[in-house]
């Protein structure tokens, strides 16, 4: 250990919340301690107190909050330190970039539109003494050639909506370095990001550590991104730490129980291959020759464009087929057009070219009224349970809507009996239908969306992200619920999802989609055991596992495969 | 985890404390209060005005003698007229009293009209779209191009031929503030309508095949007019403005017909430089209070609408146990995530009894 102190000490940190409700405790007697260039994951579900804790560290809690205890936080060369809860405001905004600085989780709002990134770094870099243009210019350029960002002389003067979204971040990064603080926070870095750019993410703050010697707090949900980066982790649940250890010893001898259902709620890829193929067995001998649900020949979408200019190509000459009672899992990026064909089948967007048999109706061109008919055969569940209930009406409604709709009740009430099946066929408790959405978890909520969608037993269910919003606890929950339903209902899905593993645990056969074409379709085993397109392969390798070790040589394995395409 | 449980289930809010401004009220701590009761108060007392009218005032709108004989013009407060008599020899406090029925009815009916025009074209115009959203756009803008008294007197004109009894004047003035107004309901129902429209909710209903007027009216309708109340009183008071405005330049209702605050300051404007104070003074003064009453009901409500603006009870310095299972999402959205013990499921084999509790009922 070096003589230097700790660059961040946490001493007995307790943060309540004004509220409606009265007050609420978010962090609640949190002691940690971060040493000098030590990565420190901070992990937990949404509600963990995670947040708030990393927050306090760089002063930026809410006015409604009133924070407790102490937070020690020193600077790199440990010649001064400072609690961050009591030093005046003028002093807080100092020690902000030099000895801490943070990263946001969604680069896109990270940055003001307005100003080129050049400009936003300079601005950081001015605030903390006296630098003139040129030289805060220069240091701009400087710093975002360092963060892996190509030709940073002319890049300086971009705007941030010419960069992507992993670029974006990498700006993000660079204007937390640019003071070369001892500590940085990263709040969900990679979140918001795709998997492949996730890899390069994760890579830049491992270098952020070894060449700038910063200390880094992460904080994550995603098990993946803490195996692969972090020195030590904390668990946190419900504000307070349950378990402290080093990232090879949580990861492979967890004390704690919650740490322990937490590690085995991850998805690993290669869970459903087993289960895709006992399936498979159990399928009638002449099942594959059946009649199939879904049938889409050279679907293509597009996206009108403005007045004069070429339309947006989202899906481009897509083929699948989806038969009955099969599971086709559709991964891709954001942007994929995975969403998009989702949509399609649902008849919210039209298909512009090729053909697209929904249940025996063609889509392309199809015409709203001879189209409803179908509808009381197809379920849809959508990615965001916070908004897919209308927030005026009870669950019991809602879920009734598609009896009503389809004239199978005469009103919400009359349907009462079916619904509290549904919600108890979906795990929820019958009384749970007279509230109202809002005081439903994302979890419960999510369940309540799949009664809705089932409320009908539709042959064909589509399920658009549906457990993306949901933390890694829950959504293992929802999941096998959805592999119980689909045994119990047997209808057809399409699962849509950016997350190889979801998929992999309930899809028969997955389809890979890279802007908007279908680069490879198999078995669970096919495209997972032995990807054969590059694409896939990547994405494959970046998927990170929530296992240090074989992280490390994974990671080694993703630089060779990048190195080659 | 019981405890949770319990408070879970347990039976909501009395009514009458869900009711709109009752709510508000008992939401409201500090300053915010104070200008919440303060506007209510104020408030209170012109409708209790309004409707006790032939109780409180001592003579008719349109009184000019009694049994003792005329009053006598721009008589003195004091004595048999509480606070004078104007030139035209009416009493001033029965005039005031008198027109806050006025000034209620005019708002009543102004209010209504434009927010039955406003939501129904700002609905049909945001749900469907197209060229009829963006004629009707165009026209309000129009409308707004207009200054608000210029149309009102244009309407006044059009509607009573600028000659106006007590129905007709009260009508002439309510409908042209409505033309003034639908564009500003017209406005914010149509912004709502758009927003909504793209929400996953509608688009669950349209996935399901349900119709254009029952995802309109069932979904949209009643998601979109939850800021009705805040911009309702806020044109309240507009609308009193314009009526006082509308009186002050001639366009009003005659005296005979109906008391009207602002013709009466119109009718005082001599009086002014001859050193004759009250026949101006009440009248304005009247309008001045009740504006200002509205108003204040209706920043307030604003205010406490807006969970950033809304104020708190400050939490005691010593965190309670009662409240130590609960969690927050930080940043103050409390409208998502899953948490609580329970929100890892498996961890209570008997979770059909009780699942996840949402660690946000605390709302």
């Amino acid at each position: 250990m070096s003589s230097l102190p700790d660059v961040v000490r946490i001493d007995n940190l307790n943060v309540t919340f004004a509220t409606d409700g009265g007050a609420v405790t978010a962090v609640d007697g949190v002691t940690l301690r971060v040493a000098p260039g030590e990565v420190l994951a901070i992990v937990g579900e949404s509600g963990s107190g995670k947040t708030v804790t990393a927050k306090t560290i760089l002063g930026l809690l809410p006015e409604t909050a009133i924070a407790q205890g102490a937070v020690i936080l020193s600077s790199k060369d440990g010649s001064q330190s400072n609690d961050v809860l009591s030093v005046s405001k003028q002093k807080l905004r100092q020690l902000r970039g030099t000895d801490v600085s943070m990263v946001f989780q969604e680069p896109s709002t990270a940055l003001n539109p307005v100003y080129t990134v050049g400009w936003q770094i300079a601005e950081g870099i001015r605030a903390h003494g006296e630098f003139s243009r040129t030289e805060a210019r220069a240091k701009a350029i400087e710093i975002l050639g360092r963060v892996g960002i190509p030709d940073p002389e002319s890049r300086v003067d971009y705007y941030p909506h010419q960069f992507s979204g992993g670029q974006k971040q990498r700006v993000v990064i660079a204007m937390a370095l640019v003071l070369d603080p001892g500590l940085i926070v990263a709040d969900e870095p990679t979140t918001a990001l795709d998997v492949t750019v996730q890899a390069e993410i994760l890579d830049l703050l491992r270098r952020c550590r070894d060449e700038f010697g910063s200390a880094i707090v992460l904080i994550t949900h995603n098990m993946g991104v803490v195996a692969d980066l972090a020195d030590r982790v904390v668990v946190m649940y419900e504000g307070k730490i349950v378990e402290e250890a080093p990232a090879q010893e949580l990861f492979s001898n967890p004390q704690h129980d919650y740490t322990k259902r937490l590690l085995g709620s991850v998805p690993h890829v290669g869970q459903g291959t087993t289960r895709a193929t006992a399936r498979l067995e159990a399928r009638e001998a002449h099942w594959a020759a059946a009649k199939p649900v879904v049938v889409a020949d050279n679907l293509k979408i597009q996206y009108p464009g403005r007045l004069g200019k070429p339309g947006f190509t989202a899906v481009d000459g897509v083929s699948f087929t989806i038969r009955p009672g099969e599971v086709l899992g559709l991964v891709g990026e954001s942007g994929s057009g995975k969403t998009t064909i989702g949509r399609a089948m649902g008849g919210l967007t039209r298909v512009t070219g090729g053909s697209l048999t929904v249940l025996g109706h063609e889509m392309n061109g199809f015409k709203e009224r001879a189209f409803k008919k179908v509808r009381s055969d197809i379920g849809f569940v959508f990615q965001d349970p916070a908004s897919s209930f209308n927030p005026l009406l009870t669950i019991a409604e809602c879920v009734a809507e598609p009896l009503v709709v389809h004239g199978r009740a005469a009103n919400p009430r009359a349907a009462r009996r079916r619904v509290n099946e549904l919600l108890e066929a979906v795990q929820l408790p019958r009384a749970f239908g007279d509230r109202y959405p809002h005081e439903l978890s994302g979890g419960q909520r999510q369940r309540a969306s799949l009664a809705r969608g089932l409320a009908l037993e539709p042959s064909l269910l589509i399920a658009d992200e549906p457990t993306s919003a949901l933390d890694v606890s829950v959504q293992s929950k929802v999941l096998e619920l959805f592999a119980e339903l689909q045994k119990e209902f047997g209808f057809a899905a399409l699962f849509i999802s950016h997350d190889l593993a979801v998929v992999d645990i309930l899809a028969d056969r997955i389809a890979v989609l890279y802007q908007g074409k279908l680069v490879e379709e198999g078995t669970g085993a096919e495209v997972l055991g032995a990807p054969k397109d590059a694409y896939t392969q990547r994405l494959l390798a970046s998927l990170p596992v929530p296992d240090p070790a074989a992280q490390a040589v994974r990671r080694d394995e993703l630089r060779i495969l990048r190195a080659a395409g | 985890m019981t405890t949770l449980t319990e408070t879970t289930l347990s039976p909501r809010a009395p009514l009458w404390t869900r009711l709109p401004v009752v709510h508000q009220l008992r939401q409201s701590v500090g300053l915010q209060r104070g200008m919440l009761v303060a506007g209510l108060v104020i408030t209170g007392v012109f409708i209790l005005t309004a409707i006790f009218a032939p109780l409180l005032a001592p003579y008719g709108y349109s009184q000019l003698r009694d049994d003792s004989g005329p009053f006598g013009a721009q008589q003195a407060p004091g004595g048999a007229h509480l606070l004078g008599t104007t030139v035209g020899g009416y009493d001033v406090f029965s005039r005031v009293i008198w027109g806050s029925q006025t000034a209620i009815t005019v708002m009543v009916i102004a209010i209504v009209l434009s927010i039955f025009a406003g939501v129904a074209l700002g609905l049909v115009s945001g749900y469907f779209g197209g060229w009829l959203d963006r004629v009707l756009v165009v026209i309000c803008d129009a409308v707004y191009a207009f200054p608000a008294l210029l149309l009102a007197i244009v309407m006044g004109i059009v509607i009573s031929g600028g000659r106006s009894g007590l129905w007709g004047g009260i009508f002439a003035a309510a409908i042209s503030i409505t033309v003034v107004f639908i564009p500003q309901y017209f406005r914010v129902i149509r912004a709502e309508t758009v927003r909504i429209k793209a929400e996953a909710y509608v688009e669950s209903a349209r996935v399901l095949g349900a119709s254009n007027g029952r995802i309109m009216f069932r979904h949209v309708l009643r998601n979109a007019t939850r800021t009705l109340p805040l911009i309702f009183t806020l044109n309240a008071s507009e609308a009193l403005l314009t009526l006082a405005g509308l009186g002050f330049i001639g366009f009003g209702i005659e005296p005979s017909s109906a008391a009207e605050w602002g013709y009466d300051l119109n009718k005082s404007l001599s009086d002014v430089s001859s050193g004759i104070w009250w026949t101006s003074l009440f009248p304005g003064l009247a309008i001045v209070l009740v504006v200002l009453g509205i108003t204040l009901v209706g920043e307030s409500l604003n205010d406490l609408a807006d969970p950033r603006l809304r104020s708190r009870r400050a939490p005691g310095k010593t965190a309670s146990g009662v409240v130590a299972a609960t969690s927050v999402v930080p940043g103050g959205t409390l409208n998502a995530g899953p948490g609580g013990i329970d929100g890892l499921e498996a961890s209570s084999p008997a979770y059909d009894q009780h699942p996840n509790d949402d660690p946000f009922e605390a709302k």
